[in-house]
């Protein structure tokens, strides 16, 4: 019985080896533990076996059902392992199959520089206000030193819808509306589209959008207009640029100033972007007028302030790298899908 | 402007200052130089020569052979000009010469002779745009085998300016040198005019007379007798030539030169046909008829200043002279005459006959120059004149000079500066201002100045703009941010786009057509009196067209799906001087889509923005859409807008074969009902318990209807009620359909029993059947 027990344990040893499925496993168990097993078996006859031999046999017998029971055990989670990781093997994926992108779309580009910009100004203390695109000739013209007859009146094709109405052709009637109704302290932005007669090009549209700034307040000064432009002008550009501010001329600021940054490109070495001559223009700017003031019925002996402009279209040409002014209105998709942000 | 550098030394000392060191300085102190170029630069190797000898070709009709004379070498050249003669002296590029344009000159073979270089007309030579007949004849004196940039005097580097408007004072070579002289703090002095004028007095020769003063404020003239016609010399042709004027003769040249000098407008009459030799300026009549100097006839206008003589009209003051009064080859006496005319009609008289002028105020000095080079040019020489004593001189408005007070703190104040008031007086005087007694006197030519100002800034660009500190604001904060409007507006932009769809934008003007196109009605939009063509003539009152354009110019370039959306303005006439400004929401889709997630993106919107109890109404009587397949959407009482399909017609008149869909909705609207407020509510502690019913009714009854009376019929524990199913067909008879709904109920407080639930469906249920006739399937 002995020798049996011990090729039964030999048995199991071996085929419990060869067993390659949980299935396969069961069995085995049947086989060698189940009811009608081999152990079972050899334990139905230990009735036969003397006093001295039973407990022998009994012990042998019991480690031999401990032994392939543990076997059992160990080879189940081995197997139960083994499964699982074929299971994981069989769910790769190829990573590089293309992602299922959620639908989503954009806002317009010269919105999202609009953005930019509002933000940079709202943190230095701006409101952003808003004013009629269609304008009293006063508004746009003469309250900004700009009488009948002025010679820069020419420069600005204008479109007229009357005599005295006619499309903005800049932003800043926004400011004398303010300056009208609200007492210094100001300090706003309006952004805004104007109108000019211009041609269609590459560079010219009849509508396009300005960003102008205003601050009115005691004791305001130039080097306050060249602070906020070059806290401006690092945010949006970085802080490695440089700001060139020539004198100019504007009927509605004195002094005026034309304000070149250092090209974000070649960092003013000179390239194709700035023509080779290391700088971009990219504002126009001034301490307004005593003449403005007074027609908005500030004192200018008690206030003074700054004003500033920029056209939103060249400075989002400049920051995408974009060459034609046309592509911003014509709204093909498959241009709008570049400047989701 | 163009300012040949060379002139500069008529009045400064410009030693030492480089080209790129002229050009940023100018620049930074307010006179932009655009560019200096050197218009010599593009000539290689052509020289002065002679033609020594002309022969027939012997192969070739119009072509002649000439031996040239280029200064120690003959060289022989073939050519078929017209106009050469032995003895000419012309301009010739030789064997492996540059003409201006890049144009190459090698010898080359000509019908089998051999020519060894060209002569040159004047536009080879790039001196005129014109097409020349012949070749360029030049003075018999010129010295041979000389450099031709040398003897045209483009060995010369001309600095072009942009000059703002506000200083025309430095449209002229005297102004720009003043500034050069004051921004490298060098002497400028302009040489003194020597008098000139017989013991004659010019008022034995002519008078002047102004009608209205406001017309001309001031008159000049000076009178030469004996005056011969002729070329002027070498050095005044030359510098008109580097400034871009054509030289014409001494008399007309002169005047040419002082207005590029002086920066002053004078003419030249041909005295002895000035009619009583009377010049009197005054008002055009409205259609006096006049050829002006370029031949051809002219009507005047009323608000013209014409200068006339005892019978007629001789000139347009400050734009052209006429053809009768002209400085001809045959003239003997003339009247140079140096005025200020109104600058606001000189301008409107430009424009009106489409001429641009320029405008100064240095008569007197100018009059008295021109007499000057006329008489030097005289000097010994054919040309020239004798020059009559005095001056005319009818001076109605005495301009004075505008004196202000000097306020060193002020400026200082004003700029955020510390400079010393003596470096003002400084700055101020090499501008050619006088600071005395506490005032600034400013000079005459700087109409400009009117201000602190304007002071402020003379001082600041000669301190240098980037000298100025950099300074943050003081004073008392202000509190910034975006307005609720605003804030709204980015939380449209951001679902919108979340959704899917792409932000546009068009012009605000259309064409008048697009509103039959969309079928909306034109009433009184507002029309641009001088638009750039009819298709953009009219401010929109409607953003569908631009919608809809939008959406076609993806349709033609095969985008096979589109969904947009616009915040675009519209512009409402409402009776009074400006229009009301309305912001609209526009969406537009095609493709892949359906009037549902058209519905459900509106609907979405509203909810992000807090606008509750959105309804939804049938809307067949807007005209641009589908009368089917359209929706009045209102909330609070008030129509927000409409969305649905375009109407087949519409989409027709684009030329969009498919079907098209758009939503308007007034923002002004939409945000009187909008809010970000949101107010928690607790998580429900008690179970929902449900109940489907499917029903059916009339296939007429909108769901809209069977949910109101659920609802009515109802108490607060009914939670929601949700559509789940729509079916039409055999199995629920004809004109029926089903309607199917899963009903959720719950109560805040308690478990709800199943009689409960049971007891209110079966209420529902028979408020539906009374009201629609609604049966329970």
């Amino acid at each position: 019985m002995k020798d049996r027990l011990n090729s039964i344990k030999a048995a199991a040893e071996s085929e419990l080896k060869d067993a390659d499925s949980l299935s396969a496993l069961e069995t085995l168990r049947v086989k060698f533990l189940g009811k009608k097993g081999e152990l079972t078996a050899v334990m139905k006859g230990m009735g036969g076996l003397s006093k001295e031999e039973r407990p022998v046999i009994g012990q042998l017998a019991n480690q031999v059902r401990g032994y392939i029971e543990s076997a059992l055990e160990e080879k189940k989670a081995a197997l139960t392992e083994k499964a699982k990781e074929l299971k994981l093997k069989a769910e790769t994926v190829d990573v590089a199959l293309p992602g299922k992108v959620p639908a989503s779309g954009g806002k317009h580009p010269l919105n999202t520089v609009l953005d930019d910009l509002q933000d940079i100004f709202i943190g230095m203390g701006f409101s952003i206000v808003e004013g009629p695109e269609v304008e009293l000739d006063y508004y746009n013209f003469e309250a900004l030193n700009l009488p009948p007859d002025h010679p820069a009146r020419d420069t600005q094709d204008t479109f007229y819808i009357s005599d005295n109405v006619l499309l903005r052709t800049q932003t800043s009637p926004v400011q004398v509306r303010v300056m009208e109704k609200q007492k210094p302290p100001i300090r706003i932005i309006s952004p805004g589209r104007v109108y000019r007669s211009d041609a269609v090009d590459a560079t010219h549209s009849p509508v396009f959008h300005q960003v102008e700034g205003l601050v009115i307040d005691k004791g305001i000064t130039m080097a306050d207009l060249k602070g906020t432009l070059e806290v401006f002008v690092k945010k949006l550009y970085g802080d490695d640029t440089r700001l060139r501010f020539r004198p100019h001329h504007f009927p509605f600021t004195e002094p005026s100033a034309e304000v070149d940054i250092s090209c974000f490109n070649c960092k003013g070495k000179g390239c194709n972007i700035c023509k080779g001559e290391g700088w971009i223009e990219i504002l126009g700017c001034g301490m307004v007028h005593p003449k403005v003031l007074r027609n908005c019925g500030i004192d200018p002996d008690e206030y003074s302030g700054f004003a500033f402009g920029m056209g939103l279209e060249r400075v989002t040409m400049f920051r995408y790298g974009i060459k034609d002014l046309r592509l911003f209105y014509e709204n093909d998709l498959q241009f709008l899908k570049q400047f989701k942000v | 402007m163009n300012l040949p550098l060379s002139w500069l030394k008529d009045y400064m000392n410009t030693d030492g200052i480089s080209e790129k060191e002229y050009a940023d300085r100018l620049t930074m102190s307010g006179s932009i130089v655009e560019g200096i170029e050197n218009l010599g630069k593009e000539f290689k190797n052509v020289v002065v020569g002679r033609i020594t000898k002309i022969e027939k070709h012997p192969d070739a009709d119009k072509l002649v052979i000439c031996q040239v004379d280029v200064g120690g070498e003959e060289i022989q050249i073939v050519t078929g000009a017209p106009n050469v003669f032995e003895g000419a002296v012309v301009p010739v590029a030789k064997h492996k010469s540059t003409l201006p344009g890049g144009v190459k000159i090698t010898k080359g073979k000509l019908r089998g002779v051999m020519s060894y270089g060209m002569m040159c007309s004047t536009d080879e030579l790039g001196i005129s745009k014109e097409r020349a007949t012949g070749i360029l004849i030049l003075p018999d004196d010129t010295p041979i085998g000389e450099d031709i940039t040398h003897t045209l005097g483009l060995d010369e580097s001309v600095a072009e300016f942009e000059i703002t408007s506000n200083r025309p004072d430095c449209m002229s070579i005297i102004g720009l040198a003043r500034e050069t002289a004051a921004t490298f703090d060098r002497d400028f002095k302009i040489p003194e005019i020597k008098p000139t004028g017989n013991d004659e007095d010019v008022n034995d020769y002519a008078a002047v007379e102004i009608t209205d003063s406001n017309l001309c404020s001031r008159f000049t003239a000076r009178a030469v007798k004996n005056v011969k016609i002729g070329p002027s010399p070498k050095w005044m042709q030359n510098r008109l030539t580097a400034c871009g004027l054509r030289a014409i003769n001494n008399v007309v040249d002169i005047t040419n030169y002082i207005m590029l000098e002086y920066g002053q407008p004078m003419h030249a009459y041909d005295l002895d046909h000035v009619e009583g030799r009377k010049i009197i300026v005054r008002a055009a009549g409205e259609g006096e008829m006049l050829e002006t100097l370029d031949d051809k006839p002219r009507s005047l206008k009323s608000e013209m200043i014409a200068i006339s003589d005892e019978k007629r009209a001789i000139g347009v003051a400050g734009v052209m002279g006429g053809a009768n009064s002209e400085v001809t080859d045959d003239t003997v006496t003339v009247l140079f005459e140096s005025a200020c005319f109104n600058p606001v009609l000189v301008r409107r008289g430009a424009k009106a006959l489409g001429m641009r002028t320029d405008a100064s105020a240095l008569f007197e000095k100018a009059i008295n120059r021109a007499c000057e080079l006329l008489e030097e040019m005289g000097g010994g020489e054919v040309i020239g004149g004798e020059v009559i004593g005095g001056v005319i001189d009818v001076y109605p408005v005495p301009k004075r000079n505008t004196v202000l007070p000097f306020e060193p703190e002020k400026i200082n104040k004003f700029l955020g500066t510390d400079i010393p008031e003596s470096d003002m007086v400084d700055y101020l005087s090499r501008l050619e201002f006088k600071v005395e007694d506490g005032k600034v006197i400013v000079p005459t030519f700087r109409g400009d100045i009117e201000s602190m100002a304007d002071i402020s800034e003379e001082v600041a660009r000669l301190y240098g703009y980037d000298n100025l500190p950099v300074t943050m604001m003081q004073g008392r904060v202000v509190v910034g941010g975006k307005t609720f409007k605003q804030k709204m507006i980015d939380s449209i932009r951001n679902t919108l786009t979340a959704y899917g769809l792409y932000e546009t934008m068009t012009y605000s003007f259309i064409d008048p057509k697009e509103y039959a196109q969309t079928r909306v009605p034109m009433d009184d939009a507002i029309r641009i009196i001088n638009p750039l063509g009819e298709e953009n003539s009219v401010m929109r009152t409607s953003m569908l067209s631009s919608i809809i354009k939008t959406l076609k110019i993806n349709y033609n370039r095969r985008a096979e799906f589109a969904k947009i959306f616009e915040l675009g303005m519209i512009y409402k006439p409402v009776g009074e001087t400006l229009p009301d400004e309305r912001q609209i929401i526009a969406i537009g889709m095609y493709g892949r889509t359906d009037f549902f997630e058209l519905k459900g993106i509106v609907q979405g919107l509203l909810t992000r923005l807090g606008v509750s109890g959105a309804a939804f109404e049938t809307e067949t009587e807007n005209k641009s859409y589908h009368p089917g397949r359209c929706a009045k959407v209102t909330a609070g009482g008030k129509t927000l807008g409409y969305l649905g399909q375009l109407h087949p017609a519409v989409a027709d008149n684009f030329k969009l074969d498919t079907e098209v869909y758009a939503a308007e909705l007034d923002l002004c609207t939409v945000l009187e009902l909008a809010t970000f407020d949101r107010t928690y509510k607790p998580m429900p502690k008690f179970p929902a318990s449900g109940r489907d019913i499917a029903l059916v009714v009339d296939k007429n009854v909108s769901v809209g209807e069977i949910e109101k009376i659920i609802h009515s019929a109802s108490t607060e524990i009914l939670e929601s009620v949700k559509l789940f199913d729509v079916y039409e067909g055999e199995q629920v008879g004809e004109n029926k359909k089903s309607v199917a709904y899963s009903l959720t109920f719950r109560a805040a407080d308690r478990t709800l029993t199943d009689d409960e639930v049971s007891g209110l469906t079966e209420k529902i249920l028979a408020a539906l059947k009374s009201g629609i006739n609604a049966e329970l399937r």
